[in-house]
């Protein structure tokens, strides 16, 4: 279980985050919602670890363990991974050879043997082609000069090759048009029949008729306050934020 | 050409050590430190050389004496130069094509250097130098065959004598400057190449460059010249063993193409941290004719080094690539000079340099469009990245327009790696140390992707950062 408890954030010293607590079980699916500036993806960036987000109160608790003081590799080594709602571009590192780096550091830190080239390669392609992503994909710079949907096809693409135990989206379904979505929201149920806990954020309901999760939270000013099932996720459709 | 990464640890390993470790070099005992007209008549003597070269030599050494230290740049006041030896040779060996008859210790160290086996896979020609003397060089039959010449220049000199006497420091002349002059004065061995009119020879030549024995002075010289049309591709790689005791390496490149011809010229130099560096490169090119420079500096104690392009035909370009590691005690002042002398000429400068532990860099830029180089352009870009808050970098573009009708831009950046991208690569597993490995190859990858596979790869691993 992905446990956050009174959860309180600074950035830079002002809070943003003031007590959220959450439990994601394996193969739940939670979302998210609220207006821009309510601490969504401070939340997403102080669960990965980000070190510009200083935890004042609280902890963050996997399977058990407080994660509170890990490092984000070393939270990712536990099964955590993070879909940016503004994924980076690494000047000069094409796809492959990051997806390499990272999956043999992952792997290593989970005590298993690197895949080797082709097996690696073969992974790749097979998730490429799930994306609708060119094979020559591969051979680009990590993020750079990627349209919007691309980036989060990438991240999409990363999910499914790492298969965390927990995932978080960041406004995954940003920038992407109704194939690519109807993609991404079959790759997330997918890892979520495999026993995977996934915190999604958004501030669109599109992806959630697709999801269909049975905990909607409503995050405002940096707490939830609200929690729900889908009904809720309708009801913000209708009426907006304004009635919280 | 693909090597398993354990094959390739293995390698680094025995390279490190190589690198770092001397062979016995009871040769120099004998050999006298300083500098004076006698020492420069014996080396000719010994040489044979006919007389011009030693009227050049002592020419030279006179302008030495004249010329005041450059008055910028790195602190080389730890630089004796009565405390070098500028000529050794190691023992009595003669320099062969055969690698059987390199004597033992001195093969072992090109062979974990990888030259013998790189010369067997993809070179047209190699050429190996320990101290002052060259101990092995051979060009394949194939390229023999076209006219191609690839010597020493020592024997160059005794072969072709005209041809040599030619264009012998015509490109760099000794009254450039100080370590030119000295230069002139001591030089012994370096490569010659001659590519004739419309040959294209398209494996690359390589040679190394090896300082073995403590306080060595090495002044390489090398002339390439490139035909009417031709083309070609040289490497030059350079390292030493690290000793108390400063040692110099002053060596002059001069490279002439001719019209339409194109040469591509790269070397990666590794000297130990006692190392001064001090190096002049220059390239004159004719009508349509196009020059590429890839270095990559990562040794020494202190770097000078700005390859110099003489665009001196109509539509001649340069292309400069540089790169350079400063790691602690280090420092590195690289850049490039672009001379555009004719209409229509290009040139394009990247320079991607990294600092860590202290270390300091600096890009030195010279870039003069003159009066006349009509339709000429010019790019530079320069980029520093700073491992940590105790190295420095410095961007010093200087560009000099004479002409109206021309584009020239410069861009600089100098930083340290974002967080925000060390996060993002750390969220997918890597390390710190990781990150910043891949973030770093990825800095330097324009430059890295344009060196020979094999020289790239180890580049890398003796940043020691990932």
């Amino acid at each position: 279980m992905l446990s956050i408890k009174d959860l309180h954030i600074e950035v830079n010293g002002t809070q943003i985050l003031a007590g959220v607590g959450l439990d994601i079980k394996p193969g739940e699916i939670h979302a998210i919602l609220g207006p821009n500036g309510s601490g969504k993806s401070t939340l997403a960036h102080a669960l990965m670890g980000n070190p510009k987000y200083k935890v004042v109160k609280g902890k963050i608790e996997l399977d058990r363990k407080n994660i509170n003081g890990l490092k984000a590799n070393e939270r990712a080594a536990r099964g955590l991974f993070l879909a940016f709602q503004q994924p980076k571009e690494i000047t000069g590192v094409r796809v492959a050879t990051f997806i390499q780096a990272a999956s043999s550091a992952l792997r290593k830190a989970q005590g298993k043997k690197p895949l080797n080239a082709i097996e690696l390669r073969t992974a790749l392609s097979e998730n490429l082609s799930k994306f609708s992503l060119e094979p020559g994909f591969i051979n680009r710079n990590v993020n750079e000069g990627f349209s919007g949907g691309e980036k989060k096809k990438f991240e999409a693409l990363q999910m499914v090759m790492f298969s965390p135990k927990y995932a978080i989206l960041d406004e995954i379904d940003s920038g992407l048009d109704i194939d690519a979505l109807k993609n991404v929201a079959a790759a997330i149920k997918k890892l979520c029949k495999r026993k995977s806990g996934v915190l999604i954020i958004t501030h669109s309901t599109k992806i959630l008729h697709y999801l269909k999760p049975k905990h909607v939270h409503v995050m405002i000013k940096g707490k939830i306050v609200m929690s729900g099932g889908s009904g809720l996720a309708e009801k913000i459709e209708k009426k907006g934020f304004k009635s919280f | 050409m693909k090597i398993s990464k354990l094959q390739l640890d293995d390698r680094i390993k025995a390279l490190k050590k190589t690198l770092q470790s001397a062979n016995p070099s009871g040769y120099i005992t004998n050999a006298k430190k300083g500098l004076s007209r006698g020492l420069i008549e014996a080396i000719s003597k010994e040489k044979n050389e006919p007389a011009w070269m030693t009227e050049l030599r002592l020419r030279s050494l006179e302008t030495f004496f004249k010329k005041p230290m450059p008055s910028f740049g790195p602190d080389i006041s730890g630089l004796n130069f009565e405390e070098i030896i500028y000529y050794a040779k190691p023992g009595e060996i003669l320099n062969s094509n055969s690698w059987e008859n390199v004597p033992a210790d001195i093969k072992k160290t090109f062979e974990r250097l990888g030259i013998p086996q790189a010369e067997r896979k993809y070179l047209a020609g190699a050429g190996a130098q320990y101290e002052s003397e060259n101990v092995y060089h051979r060009l394949k039959e194939k390229w023999a065959k076209f006219g191609v010449i690839f010597e020493d220049m020592d024997s160059a000199l005794k072969l072709y004598p005209d041809l040599v006497r030619q264009y012998f420091m015509k490109c760099v002349s000794a009254n450039d400057h100080k370590f030119a002059a000295l230069h002139g004065a001591v030089w012994s061995g370096g490569t010659f190449i001659y590519i004739p009119n419309g040959v294209k020879v398209d494996q690359p030549l390589q040679a190394y460059f090896r300082m073995n024995a403590s306080s060595m002075g090495q002044f390489e010289h090398t002339i390439i010249i490139v035909g009417e049309n031709a083309k070609g591709s040289y490497i030059e790689g350079c390292s030493a063993p690290k000793y108390e005791s400063p040692s110099l390496h002053a060596g002059m490149v001069e490279i002439f193409v001719k019209e339409g011809g194109s040469f591509r010229y790269s070397s990666v130099e590794n000297w130990s941290l006692n190392t001064y560096n001090l190096n002049t490169k220059r390239a004159i090119v004719e009508k349509n004719g196009t020059i590429e420079w890839i270095g990559g500096n990562l040794g020494s104690k202190a770097t000078m080094l700005y390859p110099c392009s003489i665009l001196k035909g109509e539509g001649a370009r340069a292309n400069h690539l540089g790169m350079a590691y400063a790691n602690k005690n280090q420092t590195q002042d690289t850049g490039a000079k672009v001379i555009h002398a004719a209409p229509n000429t290009t040139s394009e400068i990247i320079m991607k340099s990294i600092c860590k532990n202290g270390g300091s860099s600096v890009y030195r830029g010279d870039v003069k469009i003159l009066k006349g180089a009509k339709g000429s352009s010019a790019h530079i870009k320069c980029d520093s990245l700073l491992l940590d808050d105790i190295s420095h970098a410095q961007t010093i573009p200087e560009m000099d327009v004479k002409e109206n009708d021309v584009f020239a831009s410069h861009e600089a950046s100098v930083g340290k790696i974002a967080e925000d991208k060390l996060f993002y690569c750390m969220s997918r597993g890597m390390s710190e140390e990781e990150a910043v490995g891949l973030i770093v190859n990825g800095f330097i990858e324009p430059i890295i992707k344009e060196m020979p596979l094999e020289y790239a790869v180890e580049l890398n691993r003796l940043m020691e950062i990932s």
